[in-house]
């Protein structure tokens, strides 16, 4: 394993675990377990834990997923990784398949 | 025109638009068939994910489930959107760098052992056939009540169709049909809730309607306001509170999430885009496209709800509506007159209810309900079987790949060549159409809820075999077939305890630890890691070509492995 191969690695599992662990606070913290408290505040029509529960958590979801595509890209200009090689790579399980 | 006309044009409008893919789409190679030759762009790969994703469930029967839920629908909403982000993160860019064509192929060769190949070929045909029974039924309910024919010939019809479709084309054929499908879905989804959504709130987008205030007409306050207070004053739950235990929505919520991640329909999908940024950024679109559906939904739900309390609450029978009698007519809505006064007392208490509402109506009737256009009413057939044949179609692919491929080109056939592995494949859709559709026609009792049971096994198997697969360079093969099968045995056996053996037993009190069978999935998910832990701590750790494999496919490129 080169070097270069693990430090890629290492970001990509802070980059992941940061992410999810968003992704575990807005929809099991805020959606499930704190819900009732965040009742308390409501903005328009909506109460702030129903709504989170309901719709926005949905929202947070599609943001952590564009937050990763964009950080993920970065980080693999910075390795010089290109994925553009692979696209060969269902041609060569053909050949195995034959 | 009258409705029924309407539905006619829109069925075969939209039929006529998949047969036409179809033979534009038609698959050459076992490449083709299996991943559609790797080249669909990740915008076409979204719109196909959402559309082989959102299911006649999602479509018929959530925001009607939601309606009667209340807060605690968030279950779905969050569960079946939430996995995605686990999609994304944890599975889709290294299955795409890994660059096969099935589940069980990662299985199979990430653990070096043709016995956990065929723990997941199993695994793979048991939640995809009971996937797909579910489809074929929604199918053809769908018909049978919207052009009144009866139900076997629904059933035959959306088997012809999905059958063209997916024995020509494969995974090609499928990949674009579900592209237009998603674009039926959606188009089917989102008109009424923009008109219910202008009806009573004045605000065009559901998502902003669902918190803002009704108007004159409809007695003006809050939308939620009004609905809770209707509610108490009926006896029903407050809509947005909880009724379920904590633990219990939050077991369902982890269930839903890791289970839409190991489903192998929705895991294949990310196999037929080019490269791994491809993968990331189909990922992307499918959760924005399921997203428009999926925050469209509650809103939907709540609208219904408000609508039918005010609809028929306190109406006399003699009065009712049109659409109540037509949908009478098919038992969907039950009036018993208990007191004797003609007229409906819609309320909680069970002792004085006299309206029986099956969920399924929120959606189909609401357009109705809410006294909408005929082409609008019309609109919702064509949307629920695109979503009903799109889903079908994805599942029959897996459970065709799944003989063709891992059984019999990569288990016991391996001389087949690539000819004989095509025809193998086709035969096996059409197999299984065939058994789908008979089972469609004459469903045994279960299947409806085994469907929602598939994504607690599904979570139990495959999730945690495949993201320590990626993520666990020490996992072996005896720690993925101990994890495998004690999670999908010991999820399984909870099912079948509670909803066959004991059924008495199946309430809030008989549970273990509070946590329903629909929820039980979570904790199979941690069996299924606490025994692969323990038991590769034991057993040698595997070969250096198997921890290649796992070194490559954590860098998406060719550069650094070289």
């Amino acid at each position: 394993m080169s070097d270069s191969a693990e430090t890629y690695w290492k970001s990509n599992i802070k980059i992941v675990s940061v992410l999810l662990s968003i992704w575990f606070f807005i929809s099991f913290g805020c959606g499930i377990l704190l819900v009732d408290f965040l009742d308390q505040f409501r903005f328009g029509g909506f109460k702030l834990g129903f709504w989170i529960a309901q719709q926005g958590a949905i929202f947070v979801f599609v943001i952590l997923i564009y937050a990763y595509i964009y950080l993920m890209d970065k980080l693999d200009n910075e390795y010089k990784l290109q994925s553009a090689p692979q696209e060969n790579s269902t041609d060569k399980t053909e050949k195995e398949n034959n | 025109m009258s409705v029924q006309m309407w539905t006619f044009f829109f069925i075969f409008l939209t039929f006529g638009l998949y047969i036409g893919i179809a033979i534009w789409s038609r698959a050459g190679s076992t490449s083709d068939f299996y991943v559609a030759g790797s080249g669909v762009p990740p915008l076409a790969n979204g719109m196909a994910t959402a559309a082989d994703w959102m299911s006649a469930a999602s479509f018929i029967s959530m925001a009607g489930l939601i309606s009667f839920l209340g807060r605690d629908g968030t279950f779905y909403l969050m569960g079946w959107t939430g996995g995605y982000v686990l999609l994304a993160l944890l599975l889709a860019p290294y299955l795409r760098k890994f660059g096969k064509f099935t589940v069980p192929d990662f299985i199979g060769d990430r653990y070096y052992s043709k016995f956990a190949r065929l723990i997941a070929v199993f695994c793979a045909i048991t939640i995809s056939f009971v996937y797909v029974c579910g489809q074929m039924q929604g199918a053809g309910i769908v018909f049978s009540r919207f052009l009144e024919v009866d139900i076997t010939t629904g059933v035959v019809i959306g088997m012809a169709i999905v059958f063209f479709y997916a024995v020509m084309g494969g995974m090609k054929g499928i990949t674009y049909t579900q592209v237009a499908q998603y674009c039926v879905l959606i188009f089917a989804f989102m008109v009424p809730a923009i008109f219910i959504s202008i009806l009573m709130t004045g605000v065009a987008i559901p998502q902003v309607g669902f918190g803002a205030e009704l108007t004159e007409s409809f007695g003006g306050g809050y939308l939620l306001d009004r609905l809770d207070g209707m509610s108490e004053e009926l006896g029903f739950a407050t809509y947005t509170e909880g009724q379920r235990s904590t633990q219990d929505v939050f077991f369902i919520t982890a269930a839903l999430m890791f289970g839409t991640a190991g489903l192998p329909h929705v895991i294949i999908r990310f196999f037929t885009v080019p490269n791994v940024r491809d993968a990331r950024r189909s990922a992307g679109y499918a959760l924005i496209f399921i997203a428009i559906l999926y925050t469209t939904a509650p809103a939907v739900a709540a609208f219904a709800k408000t609508n039918l309390i005010n609809t028929v609450n306190n109406v006399e029978y003699s009065e009712v509506p049109e659409w109540f009698t037509k949908w009478e007519a098919t038992n969907l809505i039950r009036f018993d007159d208990k007191n004797g006064d003609g007229r409906i007392q819609y309320v909680g208490d069970p002792e004085t209810n006299e309206l029986d509402v099956n969920r399924d109506i929120m959606v189909l009737a609401n357009p109705e309900i809410a006294g909408l256009p005929n082409w609008v009413v019309a609109l919702v057939a064509a949307g629920a079987l695109a979503a009903a044949l799109s889903t079908a179609a994805g599942l029959l692919l897996v459970i065709s790949t799944a003989v063709a491929h891992d059984l019999m080109k990569r288990s016991f056939l391996p001389s087949i060549t690539e000819r004989q592995e095509l025809l193998y494949a086709r035969i096996a859709i059409f197999v299984a159409v065939l058994i789908a559709g008979y089972v469609g026609i004459n469903p045994p009792a279960y299947v409806a809820q085994v469907v929602a049971y598939a994504f607690g096994l599904a979570a139990a198997s495959f999730f945690p075999a495949i993201v320590l697969g990626i993520f666990q360079k020490r996992m072996n093969k005896h720690g993925a077939i101990a994890g495998m099968l004690s999670g999908f045995l010991f999820t399984a056996g909870y099912i079948v305890y509670f909803k066959t053996l004991n059924p008495s037993l199946d309430n809030a009190e008989g549970w273990w630890l509070g946590i329903s069978p629909e929820g039980i999935g979570t904790l199979g998910t941690i069996v299924n890691l606490a025994a692969s832990y323990a038991v590769s701590r034991f057993t040698p750790e595997p070969p250096v070509e198997v921890q290649e494999i796992v070194q490559n496919i954590r860098l998406p490129g060719e550069a650094l492995t070289k």
